[in-house]
């Protein structure tokens, strides 16, 4: 390569070819334009006139100029002209390149691949011999060099893993090296761990070690969980130099089971750290559909923290003792239990001995004195069960825990409790007091006109104190706890219904049980209790944070499960084992990232290689430029530019600085429709790809739109067709769906628009077009195919319209829903069963809703349809008969359209003498 | 009609001619008659008294006039006798030539008429005019001699849809020219101006009076050329190469006009009229003047 300055040449000789310009120059010069040959009379009057300057026989000097800059740009640019050239002294022997391949390198997996192949390529023309090595995936005998092509055509093989290497590994490979020297490429994540310096030093004593490294930073992860009544995530990052910002995405699943991003939350990074904590305040029903956490932007492994149990829901045990009293629901003692825990808890109810059998996490015992399986709780409880007992009449008049401390209550209680503010006692009814640091209530407030009235009291002692997490205003206990094993024991002195308190009837009981509840959830399982499981992999992680079936991993030992670190024997993943389920993730729960150091010795470069640029396309474009100016130039000059060749020429010249080597990419946005759409109604049909179907769907629709804005007050704008895979559905308020026998499916995607167009309010109409020949779906081929169709959509159960829908008096009455065809049933959203005749009237109180869907087969839209001067496309019946009979096709359309847009409105006209009669009393 | 006989001579030419003479012959004709029927005219009197149908004048008679002269009807009204006299209407020989050389089927424009399209629609429409006035119209070679009537149009515009001659430049037909005539030469005159010369003046020793009119393409006036060009005749026997054609420009109008000039000077001389028309302006204008330019002096 020749290079001169800021620019080289790859194919120097080339440049030789400027020699023969001067030579061209000459021959260019000695040569006039090419004549033109002219027919013209008037060549009798120009006899014996010469030319007067000699000069013009030659071509222009800035012609030839023009044509000289051409070649030459044509010369250098062949000669392959390159801006900054790399000038790379090749290094000769053996290259060794390593690459981590964790799951931090996934993200920018590509260009080190890119990166990877280069090497090889470079090292392919050195003849230098290559051998790869990824860390997370060691060759079982150590590296064997090999030639570069042999190597390169193993790269795709080559993938990152979702766990990082070992200090294991490393050592292993510093042990297998091949002997004698080589040189190294190691494309590092960026991430220090153990075992990596003396890999390095063993690396080093063999020859030059290059790092690469990428610019971005490496973001992480960390553990999940609740803290104070939040989901938090740890976000971890290596390189803590710069402040910094990323969002934490939480998905979970949405009621229809499907996964979709619930909640963001950003986090912001200072200068210096290198964990903080994104905190999501989700409402208790999202909290427990969560799945996993993931880094907004981020595709690897290390940016995904998998839910598991720990977020679900928890098993409520609730043990009464007033069952019996019927009727007073109010006054049972489970009622506001049962409220409050009912949303976001799995209820469990029975006698002691019946719930424990059932596993539940936590146990409430509503003013119970006597448990008789006192063995049977405590040892639940010291396996992490949390009892959560609530005072009342029962407990106050019983014996328990007076002399001695019971096992199942966390203080001793003084007998008979105390009465305050009543009608026989004196003073008012105490208030809570603030709660205290360090309690599990603390930083709830407490609500001034919550009014304790009654309590059991605790005796005083030296523990009693520690054991209070909540007090009255007067420093009575109002909540104590006790710890056992693993477990613990809440008691509320007051009872869990009204008559005691007026807490239970507060916010302050749900939040104050929430906590509770959160402090309940099981933590990773210890080491012990995991030993003698196995474990099998439902779903694991692959490196660039997807999840994969895990259809044919082998079972996992427990005590492997308890250890923290993942690796090839245990990729992070859903791991369940019977019941339990249990999420392991690429990032151990106290994992840091720090940030790697390479020595000075170490040449470290980016993962983006500082390209080239070439200049061969712009100097070749040069050319072509001034190539066309010469054309321009030459025509003026031979007096051919005119008239519309000066047009074209014109339009060349300006058109030209428009096309350059890189292309332009001409980009349309044609959502025009789209917007018009929004800010009126719109009949919209479904594209079916059968272009007569189409035309007639479109008629039919401006048909009904022309009748609407003629009868209604309703005035839709020209209809649309709808391209489901592109257009978005949710301005539109009615779909018409022709199906035709051969019509592609929409795409999942597709679908997923239709379902949510359904759900929040749209209506389909089905059209089979086949009259309904073979009873509804049978047989026809438009029916299978409907079947087919409509299969993934999220349609309730549909009947024959009953003869009281709404439908049939929504703007006209009707009873006949004919089309082109007078067909039979058309099928709508199905009543709910206990719908009932109201009285007086011929109407069921139906669903309050608008039907998703109404399905059928009588060709309505060729009944509306309507050419452009507004006259019917095609005949319907005979005679009178037939425009009768288009003229009820019209109407049921205008019930249609009325029902979408007002809903039950209609329905609930029926109504309207009972509220009139009411209002007048 | 004429040409029947004409044509049986050639039986097996006889359809074929016959329909290439109805492709050509009515689009001649008709936009001769439309160019014509734009001229509105009365008969066309002398404006003098003598022979004719058309009244003329009363003149009070006058010793030597004959008594059957004397209009009685009107002399009944007066004491002194009157003789009714009438217009002259003697008919007038007009001799069209049109310039059927080569160089006339030039046009600068693809869109624009031909010169020699429009040399033959000048003279045919010119032709209607004169007929309808009762004149005698013919071409000045023998092929068709002067007659009247609209025989003759069908004649004339069978003449001019004759294939062009093969000559690069024509020169004035004076030959058949009739003495005392009128007469039409229609041509671009850009070759030999001698031979115009000699027309003209044989023309001028028979007693003919007429018109010259210069037919020229926009293009041959304005001379819109630049850069390396070999100009051609149209036949291909003159050429002349130029590098650069724009420089020529003034020295070809300077000569032009010169020629301009040469033929006004022998028109005038002749006791003839001169015009230059333009196949860019409308044919309207120099049927106009052709027309007044014969009736003028006659």
């Amino acid at each position: 390569m020749l290079i001169l300055g800021p620019i080289g040449f790859t194919v120097p000789w080339l440049l030789w070819g400027l020699v023969a310009l001067p030579v061209l120059w000459l021959l260019l010069r000695a040569i006039p334009p090419a004549p033109i040959r002219r027919r013209f009379p008037g060549v009798a009057l120009l006899l014996g006139l010469a030319d007067e300057e000699q000069e013009t026989d030659r071509t222009p000097w800035w012609l030839l100029l023009l044509r000289m800059l051409a070649v030459a740009a044509i010369i250098a640019g062949f000669a392959g002209p390159v801006l900054n050239p790399e000038e790379k002294v090749p290094g000769g022997g053996p290259l060794l390149i390593v690459t981590d391949g964790s799951w931090a390198t996934a993200r920018d997996w590509t260009r080190a691949t890119a990166r990877m192949q280069a090497a090889l390529a470079e090292a392919g023309r050195a003849g230098r011999p290559v051998a790869l090595v990824s860390l997370t995936d060691l060759p079982a005998d150590g590296p064997v060099f090999a030639a570069a092509d042999a190597v390169a055509a193993g790269l795709p093989a080559v993938q990152p893993a979702a766990w990082e290497p070992s200090e294991k590994d490393m050592v292993a490979l510093a042990a297998s090296l091949p002997v004698g020297g080589f040189d190294t490429l190691w494309l590092s994540d960026g991430i220090a761990r153990a075992g990596r310096d003396s890999l390095l030093q063993v690396l080093e004593a063999k020859g030059s070690v290059t790092a690469v490294e990428s610019a971005r930073n490496v973001v992480a992860l960390g553990a999940g969980g609740y803290e104070s009544g939040a989901v938090t995530a740890t976000v971890l990052r290596a390189r803590t130099g710069a402040p910094g910002a990323s969002e934490v995405v939480a998905h979970g699943l949405d009621p229809a089971g499907i996964e979709r991003e619930l909640a963001r939350a950003p986090v912001a990074f200072a200068t210096g750290e290198g964990m903080e904590i994104a905190t999501f305040d989700l409402p208790p029903e999202l909290r427990n559909r969560l799945t996993r956490f993931e880094i907004a932007g981020e595709t690897t492994a290390g940016a995904v923290t998998l839910a598991d149990d720990a977020l679900k829901r928890r098993k409520v045990a609730l043990v009464t003792g007033g069952a019996g009293r019927e009727g007073l629901e109010l006054l049972a003692p489970d009622h506001y239990l049962r409220q409050a825990l009912a949303p976001t808890a799995d209820l469990i109810e029975g006698t002691i001995g019946d719930v424990l059998l059932a596993g539940p996490d936590v146990i409430i015992l509503a003013d119970i004195a006597k448990v008789a399986e006192v063995e049977d709780v405590t040892a639940w409880m010291e396996e992490g069960g949390l009892l959560v007992r609530f005072a009342g009449p029962h407990l106050a008049a019983s014996d328990v825990g007076r002399d001695e401390l019971d096992p199942l209550l966390p203080v001793r209680l003084r007998a008979g409790g105390r009465s305050v503010g009543g009608t026989m006692s004196w003073g008012e009814p105490k208030t809570l007091a603030p709660f205290a640091e360090g309690s599990p209530f603390e930083g709830l407030s407490a609500p001034a006109d919550v009014a304790v009235s009654a309590q059991v009291l605790a005796q005083p002692g030296p523990d009693l104190a520690a054991a209070t997490v909540a007090t009255l205003a007067d420093g009575t206990p109002l909540v104590t706890r006790r710890a056992v094993g693993d477990g613990q024991i809440v008691l509320f002195h007051v009872s869990a219904n009204a008559e005691w308190s007026s807490l239970p009837l507060s916010g302050l009981f749900v939040q104050m049980l929430e906590r509770l509840a959160v402090s309940s959830r099981p933590t990773r399982p210890e080491e012990e209790e995991l030993s003698g499981t196995v474990w099998a992999a439902e779903r694991i992680l692959d490196a660039f944070g997807a999840l994969e079936d895990a259809a044919d991993l082998p079972g996992i030992a427990g005590e492997r499960l308890a250890e923290p670190r993942v690796g090839p024997d245990l990729p992070p993943g859903l791991y369940a084992s019977g019941d339990r389920r249990m999420a392991v993730n690429a990032i151990a729960p106290d994992r840091m990232l720090i940030a790697a150091e390479w020595p000075a010795s170490v040449a470290v470069e980016g993962l983006t290689v500082v390209r080239e640029t070439l200049l061969k396309g712009w100097l070749l474009m040069a050319a072509l430029a001034l190539l066309m100016v010469d054309l321009v130039a030459s025509l003026a000059l031979a007096g051919r530019l005119t008239g519309m060749r000066a047009g074209t020429a014109a339009l060349l010249l300006v058109l030209m600085p428009a096309v350059s080597p890189d292309g332009a990419m001409a980009q349309d946005a044609s959502e025009a429709p789209l917007f018009a759409a929004t800010g009126n109604v719109v009949l919209a049909h479904v594209a079916t790809g059968d272009a007569q179907v189409d035309d007639i769907a479109h008629a039919g629709l401006l048909g009904l739109s022309t009748v609407l804005f003629a009868r209604t007050s309703v005035e839709p704008i020209e209809p649309m067709v709808v391209d489901l895979e592109r257009d978005d559905l949710s301005v539109f308020t009615f779909l018409y769906w022709p199906v035709t026998a051969d019509q592609k499916a929409p795409s999942p995607e597709a679908y997923l628009k239709l379902n949510r167009y359904l759900r929040t309010g749209g209506m389909i109409l089905f059209d089979t077009r086949d009259a309904d020949v073979s009873g509804f779906g049978a047989a026809s081929p438009e029916g299978r195919r409907l079947q087919a169709l409509a299969a993934p959509l999220d349609i309730p159960p549909l009947e024959p319209m009953p003869s009281d829908h709404v439908l049939t008096r929504s703007f006209y009455l009707l009873q006949d829903f004919p089309g082109r065809h007078a067909g039979r049933a058309i099928w709508v959203e199905a009543a709910p069963p206990d719908a009932e005749r109201a009285e007086g009237m011929p109407f069921r109180n139906l669903n309050d809703g608008v039907t998703p869907v109404v399905i059928g087969g009588n060709d309505w839209a060729a009944a509306w349809a309507i050419d452009d001067t507004g006259r019917p496309l095609l005949p319907v019946g005979r005679g009178l008969g037939g425009e009768r009979q288009r003229e009820i096709a019209y109407r049921f359309g205008v019930n249609l359209i009325m029902h979408v847009l007002t809903g039950n409105y209609k329905s609930d006209q029926v109504h309207v003498p009972a509220l009139l009669e009411r209002l007048g009393q | 009609m004429s040409e029947t006989g004409q044509m049986s001579a050639r039986p097996a030419g006889l359809r074929r001619n016959a329909e290439a003479l109805a492709a050509t012959l009515p689009p001649l004709l008709a936009d001769a008659r439309h160019l014509a029927a734009t001229v509105q005219l009365g008969e066309h009197g002398r404006r003098l008294s003598g022979m004719g149908d058309e009244f003329w004048q009363y003149r009070p008679a006058h010793a030597g006039d004959e008594a059957r002269l004397i209009d009685w009807r009107r002399s009944g009204r007066a004491d002194a006798q009157f003789v009714r006299e009438k217009e002259w209407q003697a008919a007038q020989s007009v001799h069209l030539w049109v310039d059927d050389a080569r160089s006339m089927e030039f046009t600068g424009d693809a869109k624009r008429q031909s010169k020699a399209d429009r040399a033959r629609l000048l003279a045919l429409a010119l032709a209607v005019l004169l007929i309808r006035a009762g004149e005698r119209v013919g071409l000045a070679d023998p092929v068709a001699p002067p007659r009247s009537g609209e025989v003759q149009l069908l004649r004339l515009a069978q003449a001019f849809t004759r294939e062009a001659g093969s000559a690069d430049f024509g020169a004035p037909e004076a030959r058949a020219i009739l003495p005392g005539a009128r007469a039409v030469f229609l041509s671009d005159y850009l070759g030999d101006p001698a031979e115009v010369e000699k027309a003209l003046g044989r023309a001028a020793d028979k007693g003919v009076t007429g018109v010259l009119m210069q037919i020229l393409d926009p293009v041959e006036e304005a001379f819109p050329f630049d850069g390396r060009t070999i100009f051609e005749s149209m036949a291909g026997t003159l050429r002349h190469e130029t590098r650069k054609a724009g420089d020529l420009r003034d020295r070809y109008r300077a000569r032009l006009a010169e020629r301009k000039d040469r033929l006004a000077a022998l028109a005038r001389e002749a006791g003839w009229l001169f015009t230059t028309h333009h196949t860019g302006d409308p044919a309207q204008g120099a049927l106009l003047w052709l027309y007044a330019a014969l009736r003028k002096d006659g």
